[in-house]
């Protein structure tokens, strides 16, 4: 009986790693794992994820089988052998501070790279939107005919963002009123809006498709709603959608002067 | 009510410190002032303990409550809560999202500030503190009593709240501005979040005088022969958790200050000019709502760790007390614990990758953020270490030691995650982020907390806790608790927001229903859990078998005492001949050697031998 018991909380230890790994390995299957991604920089991001996936799996695998298989062996109840009085081990401290350390350097250093790409080498070019998160919604305005943002024809729009594929994009990124967050889960691309600061946010979409752009920092009773929608078309089709908004705005200009 | 007691330990070369109390027969004046000042206002370490224990464990009730009806809103949106949700009527039953959002915001404060800080510091720092060093008590008994009834304006304060115009503070726990600090922002923002700052500000109080308290005690009341390397693991990581609190609360205090005047007095410390919030008059400003983001982590970073390194100690001294051996790497776990202390200090910009900070001073706290999972890995190999070729005894508090190790295995890893900078990218504020502090709070410290409750329940009592039902808690509470907490690293992967009081209408995470409404079940049976661990805790205090002394033949100094032990601790002088884990020791008949046993010349020359 009391053998049993042994056994019974051992193989409860071992159940955190067979189901843990059991649910990383059948979340894929039904679509709770990494959205799709459209972005240029994104195979990078998750490429690194994967990476750490392994790693640290393969460290939760082996430490809890190691935590499972001490317990099943040293129970009380089940071992005659006498207890090891030991006080530690100079080697084996030396190895686990050593080991792991040159592990989480080399991270370290291994991720700088696509970290610098996605937020520190910001391409040289005029804004192509600029995106101002306001309670509880994400206002947009593009440059007008004249390519310069902050003049009096610029086109104003709210959630519906439309972007080209294939080319660098700069957003300006700036709040009106709170923090809020632009997270576009496809692009990989995620940039708290800050009251007060114009953060550049930049990257490159590959594939055409509408996706959502999300706000991931709590903004009010709101924030659950704080939905916009984004559109990677292709250069043409942006720029048609782009006059046909454009002269839809100079329409309702022209009504509202006229009433 | 006598203290004093038949010796039933070897210890014969103390020197007799006994102290008797003669109680005069008391009118009944002098017997409610007896009583106050026994079991109210008392300066008694022990009982200071203890009220910080039940208060905290009301308030873990509250806050669990709370975390069943934000998962009600994250399974079910807008559908009727079941039983309270009369008691809202405002939406007929249903759960109005500016309600939730004070929800989640409330169970976080109520679980860091009013549960986890106070009952790891509060109850245990206090009631173990003296008794494990061998003090008749606190250096400080009057600042230590103040500790705790400053704990009340908090309770308070958070408590009334609820109550205000506008309900309870709304801005996250982590308040930031500009939401926290315009009142126009959200309906949480005026008066429940005044007092919420309020509260925070009594909960800094009571810690600093705990830890000027605990550090004064450690350095300088130690039992004749207790040497700083001679601590147990508890006292170590009490003492470094006092001097975390000490460094990084006064950032906090000010930072709080900084924002009630910015509410109340228009400073504009966090307010950027010309900031328009819900079509109210642009204010003045000329501040930065980063700054508090540096402030706050400045402290609350070293705070995550104030949240769980007296966990970490105690779970060393009872996996080694039932795994019947020394602990392994003695050194090598004080010098992780003052590592994860010092670095501490240097990693707070990890919760602010996305921020809008310097993206190279991200780079730089994402380096050191690396290099503080080291300390966590060297100290869960020694615990392996620990209870490897030893002789485990399977009592419930070894089993939630066990599991602490175990969650906390999975809280560190996919901490690395996160310190990864283009990972966090993608899983800042997601699900993934919650799974991970879960796992390192609920599952690592409470489980830690309840072994500590099952370990020294006798010693606070006298009486031992039922282990069948003991055993029964842990099952359920281990096995609902991975079904709530593990799949939220898959929510996470998808991107899946916290605090979104509905997340179903966006097309990435529609499908994702289904596995909450599994989390929000497997939350309901975690908390109904607990129901079996209040009935046998109450009902062990009454009628639980008698505990002796050294009911688990531990070796450190509380077990000299008697259980409960009385006014003034010990009944005889304590003096240390040895560590704290002489367990299984070759050539010593008993299978322990108490830190108060005589010097034992097998156990010299085995202690020389293992070297
Ligand atoms: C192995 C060591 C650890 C590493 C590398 C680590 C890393 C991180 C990082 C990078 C974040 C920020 C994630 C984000 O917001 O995007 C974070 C959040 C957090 N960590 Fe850890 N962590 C570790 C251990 C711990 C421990 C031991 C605790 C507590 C006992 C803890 C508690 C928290 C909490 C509460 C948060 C979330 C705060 C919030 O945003 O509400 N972490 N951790
Ligand atoms: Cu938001
Ligand atoms: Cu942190």
């Amino acid at each position: 009986m009391k053998r049993l018991a042994g056994l019974f909380w051992s193989l409860l230890f071992l159940a955190v790693p067979i189901f843990g790994v059991i649910t990383f390995a059948v979340a894929p299957a039904y679509d709770i794992w990494l959205p799709k991604d459209v972005s240029e920089h994104g195979a990078s991001v998750d490429g690194l994820f994967y990476f750490i996936l392994w790693l640290t799996g393969g460290v939760f695998v082996v430490t809890e089988v190691a935590l499972f298989w001490f317990i099943w062996k040293y129970d009380a109840n089940n071992k005659k052998s006498e207890v090891k009085y030991r006080h530690g081990s100079h080697v084996l401290e030396v190895v686990w501070t050593i080991v792991p350390a040159a592990v989480l350097l080399f991270l370290a250093i291994y991720q700088m790279n696509t970290w610098a790409d996605i937020k520190m080498r910001r391409p040289n070019m005029a804004p192509t939107v600029e995106v101002i998160g306001r309670q509880f919604e994400w206002r947009l305005r593009y440059p007008g005919r004249d390519g310069v943002l902050g003049t009096p024809d610029d086109l104003h729009l709210v959630n519906d963002l439309h972007l080209p594929i294939d080319e660098d994009i700069l957003i300006q990124l700036k709040s009106m009123d709170v923090l809020h967050s632009f997270f576009l889960p496809n692009v990989r691309i995620k940039q708290d809006a800050v009251p007060g600061m114009k953060i550049p946010v930049w990257f490159k979409a590959r594939e055409e498709g509408v996706f959502d752009i999300v706000c991931a920092e709590l903004c009010g009773w709101g924030h659950y709603k704080m939905k916009g929608r984004v559109t990677f078309e292709s250069r043409e089709s942006f720029e048609k959608w782009l006059e046909v908004k454009y002269q839809e705005q100079e329409a309702t200009q022209a009504s509202n002067a006229e009433t | 009510m006598s203290t004093v007691e038949t010796k039933t330990t070897s210890v014969q070369d103390a020197p007799q410190k006994q102290e008797t109390h003669v109680h005069a027969q008391p009118s009944s004046a002098r017997k409610l002032s007896t009583f106050l000042s026994t079991y109210v206002f008392s300066k008694d370490h022990k009982v200071i303990g203890l009220q910080f224990l039940f208060s905290t464990l009301l308030w873990f009730l509250i806050g669990g409550l709370l975390a069943l009806a934000v998962r009600w809103q994250v399974a079910w949106p807008w559908s009727d809560v079941p039983v309270v949700g009369k008691l809202f009527a405002q939406q007929g039953g249903q759960m109005a999202p500016e309600f939730y959002t004070m929800l989640f915001t409330m169970h976080a404060t109520v679980m860091i500030f009013l549960v986890i800080i106070p009952i790891l510091a509060g109850a245990f720092g206090n009631f173990l503190i003296p008794l494990m060093i061998g003090a008749d008590d606190m250096a400080f008994p009057t600042l230590n009593m103040l500790s705790y009834w400053f704990m009340w304006p908090a309770f308070i304060a958070f408590g009334a709240s609820f109550f205000v115009e506008g309900g309870a503070a709304s801005s996250g726990w982590t308040s930031y501005p500009t939401l926290s600090t315009n009142v126009n922002s959200s309906p949480g923002a005026g008066w429940g979040q005044t007092l919420w700052l309020i509260g925070l500000t009594f909960v800094g109080v009571s810690s600093m005088l705990g830890s000027v308290n605990y550090m004064t005690t450690i350095i300088l009341m130690r039992a004749p022969g207790m040497t700083m390397f001679r601590l147990p693991m508890t006292i170590w990581a009490m003492f470094i958790t006092a001097v975390l609190q000490a460094f990084a609360l006064p950032v906090l205090t000010a930072a709080g200050f900084m924002q009630l005047a910015d509410r109340s007095l228009g400073t504009g410390f966090f307010t950027p000019e010309g900031n328009i919030v819900n079509n109210a008059i642009a204010t003045a400003g000329g501040g930065q709502p980063l700054l508090w983001q540096h402030l706050f982590w400045f402290y609350s970073h070293p705070a995550v760790y104030i949240m769980i390194l007296p966990a970490m100690g105690m779970v060393s001294d009872i996996l080694t007390c039932f795994a019947r051996k020394p602990l392994f790497g003695y050194r090598p776990m004080v010098y992780s614990v003052a590592g994860i202390a010092g670095l501490g200090f240097i990693v707070w910009g990890h919760h602010m990758f996305m921020s809008g900070m310097n993206p190279a001073l991200g780079t730089t706290f994402m380096v050191s953020t690396m290099m503080i999972a080291l300390p966590s890995a060297v100290k869960t190999f020694n615990w392996l270490g620990t209870i490897w070729a030893g002789r485990i005894q399977f009592t419930t508090s070894m089993l939630f030691a066990l599991s602490f190790v175990s969650m906390f295995i999975i809280g560190g890893l996919s901490g690395i995650f996160m310190a990864a900078t283009p990972v966090d990218i993608f899983i800042h504020d997601t699900y993934f982020i919650v799974a991970h502090f879960h796992y390192v709070l609920f599952a690592g410290t409470a489980m830690g907390v309840w072994a500590a409750i099952y370990f020294w329940f006798p010693k606070m009592f006298g009486r031992t806790m039922n282990e069948f039902w003991g055993k029964v808690h842990f099952f359920l509470t281990f096995i609902f608790l991975n079904g709530t907490f593990f799949t939220m690293h898959i929510l996470g992967a998808v991107g899946f927001p916290r605090r979104l009081a509905d997340a179903y209408h966006y097309e990435t995470f529609h499908h994702l229903q289904p596995l909450n409404a599994f989390m929000t079940y497997c939350a309901i049976g975690m908390v109904a859990s607990q129901i079996i661990f209040a009935v046998n805790f109450f009902w062990s205090m009454f009628y639980g078998p008698v505990a002796g002394r050294n009911p688990w033949n531990s070796n450190t100094l509380e077990w000299t005492a008697p259980s409960p032990p009385g006014h003034g601790n010990f009944d005889f002088q304590p003096i240390v001949h040895r560590g704290p884990y002489e367990y299984s020791v070759p050539g010593v008949e008993s299978d322990h050697l108490m830190q108060t046993d005589p010097p034992n010349a097998a156990a010299t020359a085995a202690a020389a031998a293992a070297h």
